[in-house]
Order: structure tokens, then sequence, then C-alpha cells
């Protein structure tokens, strides 16, 4: 393994909350620790900016401890050459966007005027030098996250963290600064830590995810391998999949007392059958011929879901089904309504849990 | 800035209150804005208009107004020095007896004046707990001086300050000095560069309120620092004086307190008190 510009173990107590993550980050790299809601990404990064205390492990950025509560280091957050951006920004409301920028500049030592110039290279860099004189209340709030991105980077930071960046942006504006965002991310030196509980800014934005629930890590990998191999129920709805554990002997997976999936795959053991809700097939009687995986279930709800309907069955496993509006008006789809589900064996993807 | 492209609903009408108010309330409320206005208006019908420009010009009452202004001014600057770290303190620092010290900070606002001067002169005066020492050490002494004066203010005033600009420091959004940290600011910095400008209006709001209530003090400055005309005779204390001597010129005097009071009141009323 390449030397990491951060090598970090955060243990950090937060109540009766733990978090006890480890995480490496190549220069260059961006990485993006996503997570449900309540699930220690906050408080991982603050862990990294050092406002959060380490209960134990480590912080090392470029061979650097920052923090290791067992040899009692601890590196104040103003002496880190760590970067935030907020997530609600926190741009200083009494100062316009150049001088909001040329902050952290003047803490590192820069004369007023060099440090008002770099501001106003920053701002140009970021499409924002003609708003250069506005008080952060007079920029929009893609505008703001901008100018917070432009002060965060100013410093040139060894390590960058982003919490939630585009969370307080509306739809539109979303897709354009998420675009932006990667083009500065990409140019971004140093190593990148972007917190997110939206997968599709985790899937554009970084080249390696770290999923956290519960204040570990569940699975940690690229986007190809992470989308098709989830490992908990909330990757796989992340990603938009039906997963299922089982035991597995050859073609065929356990996933319930009364249920066994073929599968495509051949494998033993503790095993993840996952299947997209397009290849749930319903049909209101038992089906003939071919599939070999059928069940019977009961409706639970029906949402829309792009220009298909998006089916909630109960039964033997819970599954996500999606139908066309044609073949949903052959099914009457009201909540309670037996159905029979099918999927064929050559549509799931079946992969050993363990390890 | 949210955008809704709905039509505006139907105005709605707030509704009317009930017709018809209990005199059980009304009365007492009317009977209230009497006692607190009847005075105000004594003041400007006794008020000798056609003799007011002579006196207003006399050397005493300028120079009563001038020491008043002085001092209250430097109580003022004094209880900022002090006040605002131990707001700071109060607000964000947590240290066993934090309570006990926010109860003794406040004592000064319950205490009758006369006892904040007695108290002042037991420990600064020539044989009090500080006074000897600091008259045999830097031959300094407070009692009957100026400096008495402002020192008795700022007893009795800093109080309104600390209390204000706590508030105002709890009230302000700590993340953004997490924000100044991570951007390499010191907590010195942080505190100069960040803190203060956020807090500014609520800082300022308790600079007036203390200067206005340095300006009215009587009992601790009559107490401490005595009734000298020209070193320790502020506006209240040379209305008390006059009031015994010469009526009209307690009036002319009282007026000059109410207009400066009042200037001050709206001036705060303005900038930093919204009122619904």
């Amino acid at each position: 393994m390449t030397a990491a510009l951060l090598d970090a173990h955060l243990v950090a107590d937060r109540g009766t909350f733990r978090l006890d993550v480890p995480l490496r980050i190549a220069a260059g790299e961006v990485v993006a620790l996503l997570g449900p809601n309540g699930a220690g990404k906050t408080t991982a990064l603050r862990a990294l900016a050092g406002l959060h205390p380490l209960t134990d492990g480590h912080v090392t950025l470029a061979g650097v401890d920052l923090d290791r509560p067992r040899r009692r280091v601890r590196t104040p957050t103003e002496r880190r050459p760590v970067g935030v951006v907020f997530q609600d920004y926190l741009l200083f409301p009494h100062l316009s966007a150049r001088d909001n920028v040329a902050f952290g500049l003047r803490r590192h030592g820069v004369d007023r005027r060099a440090a008002r110039r770099a501001a106003m290279d920053w701002l140009d860099r970021v499409g924002l030098a003609e708003h250069a004189h506005r008080r952060p209340r007079q920029l929009s709030g893609g505008q703001a996250q901008r100018v917070a991105l432009a002060r965060a980077l100013a410093v040139t930071p060894s390590l960058l963290l982003l919490d939630e960046p585009l969370a307080a942006l509306d739809a539109r504006t979303r897709l354009d600064t998420r675009a932006e965002l990667h083009r500065h991310l990409a140019a971004h030196p140093g190593a990148t830590l972007l917190v997110t509980h939206d997968p599709l800014d985790a899937l554009v934005l970084a080249d390696r995810l770290v999923i956290v629930e519960d204040g570990r890590v569940v699975q940690e990998g690229d986007a190809a391998t992470v989308t098709a191999r989830p490992r908990t129920d909330y990757v796989a709805r992340l990603v938009g999949l039906n997963l299922h554990r089982g035991t597995a002997e050859g073609h065929v997976v356990r996933v319930a007392d009364d249920l066994a999936l073929t599968v495509a795959e051949r494998l033993d053991g503790d095993a993840f059958v996952a299947f997209r809700p397009a290849a749930v097939a319903l049909h209101p009687d038992r089906p003939e011929g071919s599939p070999r995986n059928a069940w019977p279930a009961r409706v639970s709800g029906v949402q829309r879901h792009g220009d298909n309907l998006r089916v909630q069955l109960d039964g033997p496993i819970v599954v996500a089904a999606d139908v066309t509006p044609a073949a949903a008006a052959q099914l009457r789809l009201v909540p309670g309504q037996p159905v029979w589900a099918a999927v064929k064996a050559a549509e799931t993807h079946a992969y050993p849990a363990g390890g | 800035m949210p955008r809704t492209d709905t039509p505006a609903p139907p105005r709605v009408r707030p509704p009317r209150p009930r017709p018809g108010i209990p005199v059980g309330l009304l009365l007492p409320a009317a009977l209230g804005l009497v006692l607190l206005t009847l005075p105000l208006i004594g003041l400007l019908a006794r008020t000798p208009w056609a003799d007011l420009p002579r006196r207003l010009t006399e050397p005493g009452v300028l120079t009563a107004l001038r020491l008043s202004l002085l001092t209250a001014t430097l109580a003022t600057l004094f209880c900022l020095l002090l006040g605002v770290p131990l707001a700071w303190l109060l607000a964000r620092v947590r240290f066993p007896g934090r309570r006990l010290v926010r109860a003794l900070v406040t004592v000064p606002l319950v205490l009758p004046p006369v006892v904040g001067g007695v108290a002042l002169l037991l420990v600064f005066g020539r044989r009090g707990l500080l006074g000897g020492w600091l008259d045999a050490t830097f031959g300094i002494t407070l009692p009957f001086t100026t400096a008495g004066v402002v020192l008795a203010e700022a007893f009795v005033a800093m109080p309104f300050l600390v209390i204000a600009v706590e508030g105002a420091l709890r009230g302000a959004d700590q993340r953004y000095e997490e924000a100044a940290a991570t951007l390499g600011a010191g907590r010195w910095t942080t505190f100069t560069h960040v803190t203060v400008p956020l807090v500014a209006p609520g800082l300022a709001a308790g600079a007036v309120l203390c200067w206005a209530r340095a300006l009215g003090e009587f009992g601790a400055t009559i107490t401490f620092a005595g009734n000298y005309p020209g070193r320790t005779q502020t506006m209240p204390l040379a209305v008390y004086l006059a009031l015994e001597t010469d009526l009209e010129a307690a009036v002319v005097l009282s007026l000059i307190l109410l207009t400066v009071s009042v200037a001050i009141l709206a001036a705060l009323r303005d900038r930093w008190i919204t009122s619904p």
C-alpha cells in the first residue's frame, strides 16, 4: 500500500455513541464518508479538524501526529493544516466575500495587501470576482458555497474536509455546483474527505466510498464495487437494490425459512443475494414455466418511481418491485393485495457475506 | 430565498379583539400611564422657559454636565475593559462556581446604591482593605476624587453591560468561532476578529445601558465620592443640591438630564431594540 497522506483511526465518544472509524486517504484522492443521519459522519469530520476530542486512535497527516491521545499529542484546530467547508458555510457575516477568503491567509501571516490579492485570485477561480465586495447575506446559496470553498482552499490545506457541501442548495443549483466542485476537488493536491448522505454526491465527487453506520465502517471501496455488491440494507437502498442475506449451498441461497432463491453464481456458506427492483415480476397467480424463484407476497405500498411504479412487498422477504403502469393496470395494486413475485436466477447476483 | 409561484392567499384579517376592555384592566393601566408621565409633564410645566438660555450657560451647570458626561463615559470604558471579558468567561467557559459568579455580578443591580457607596468606602477608603495600600504604595486616593466618581458609577453600571454582553455571546453561533479556528485563528484573534463583531449590537446596547445608568448614578457617588463642585459633583448631585436652595435651577438641571436620557432611549430604540 502506498503511503497515505492521511492516516487516521478515529475513536471518539459523544454521549453513549461511539465512533470507531479507520481512514486512509492518499494525496489527491477524494474519499466520501457516506452514511445515514446519526452514523457519526460529522463527528468524524470534527475529530479530524480537532473540533471533537479523540478518545483513542490517532490522526496522522503527512507523517506528523496531529492527535494521539495515548501519547497526549493534540494539535489545536488552528495549527492543523486542515481546511473545512461547513454544511451551512459559516461565512463571517461582517466580512465581504473577499475578506472572508483573505481571513485564513491573514491568520497565516500574509500581509493585508497580499492576502486580498490572493483572495481575489481565488474568487476569480470560483467565478465570483465581481461579487468580491458583497456580504454573505447578499450572496445566493451556490455563491456562498463557492466562497466557502475558496476560503478553505486559500490556505492550501493538506486535508480538505467538506461537510454535506451541497445539502443546503436547491436541486438546480446543486447540479451546477456539484460539477464545479468536482473540478476544484480534482485540482486539489491534498487529501479530501467529503461527508455526505447523498449517494449521488458521493458517486460523482469521490474516488472511493467509505460507508459508516452506527459509528462503524460497514463497507469500503470504489463506486463500482459498492454499487454492485452492497453489504448492508442501507447501502442496498442507496444504490437501489434488493439485498438479502442467507446461507448458500451451490446455486441455492436460503434467505428465509420458507424461501430459497436460485442464483447464477455457485457458492457456499454465508452469502448476500442482490437484485434490482426492475428484475422482480409480479403475477396475479402462480407463474407457470421458466422463473424458478417465485413466492407469494402481499402489497404493502405503491409509489411513483420515474416512469414506473415501485411496489413494496411483504412476504417471506421484504422486496421492492418496479412495474410498468401497463403491468400495474392488470394487477390490482392496493395495499394488502396478494400477488406472486418472481425473479429469474440470471437477474440475481450472489456473493459471499463473510470477510 | 424560497420562491412561490402559487397566488397569494386571500388576506386574512387578524382576529379583532373582543369589544369591551374590562375596567379592572383599563383603570390600572391608565393610572400607571399617568404615574409614569405626569412627573415629566410637571417638570416641563415648571420649566422657566424664558430664563432657560441664561440658566443653561451658568458656569455651575456646564461644569456639572461636563463632569457627568466625562465620568459616565470613562466608567463605560472601564466597564467595557473589564465587563466584556467577564461576560465572555461566564458565557463560554465552564468552571466550578460559575453560577455563584453570575449571582455576584448581578448583586449591584439589586443593592441600594448607597450601600454600594459604603462598601466602596470600606474597601477603597483611606483605612479600607485596599485604600491604605494604594495610598502608601502608589499615592493613589480614590474617595472624594473624580476617579472615585468613575469607580462608583462603574460599580453600579457594570452589571448592565455584563448581562447584555453575556446574553449576546450566548445567542451568537459558536460555530463561527470554530470556522475561524479551522482557518488558523487562535482564541484571542478569534475573539477580536469574529466574536466581537458578531456580538457588536449586543455590545453596543449594553454599553449604552451602562452609560445611561452611570449618568444617573447618585447614591454610590455621593457616599463614596462626596459632592465637590467641579470634582465630584455630577448632574444628579447638582440637582439634589439645587433643590434645597433654588427650585428653578433644579428644574433646569433635571430638564437637561431628561433630554439626554430621552435622546439615548430614542437612539437605542432605533438601532438596537426591536419592538414588535
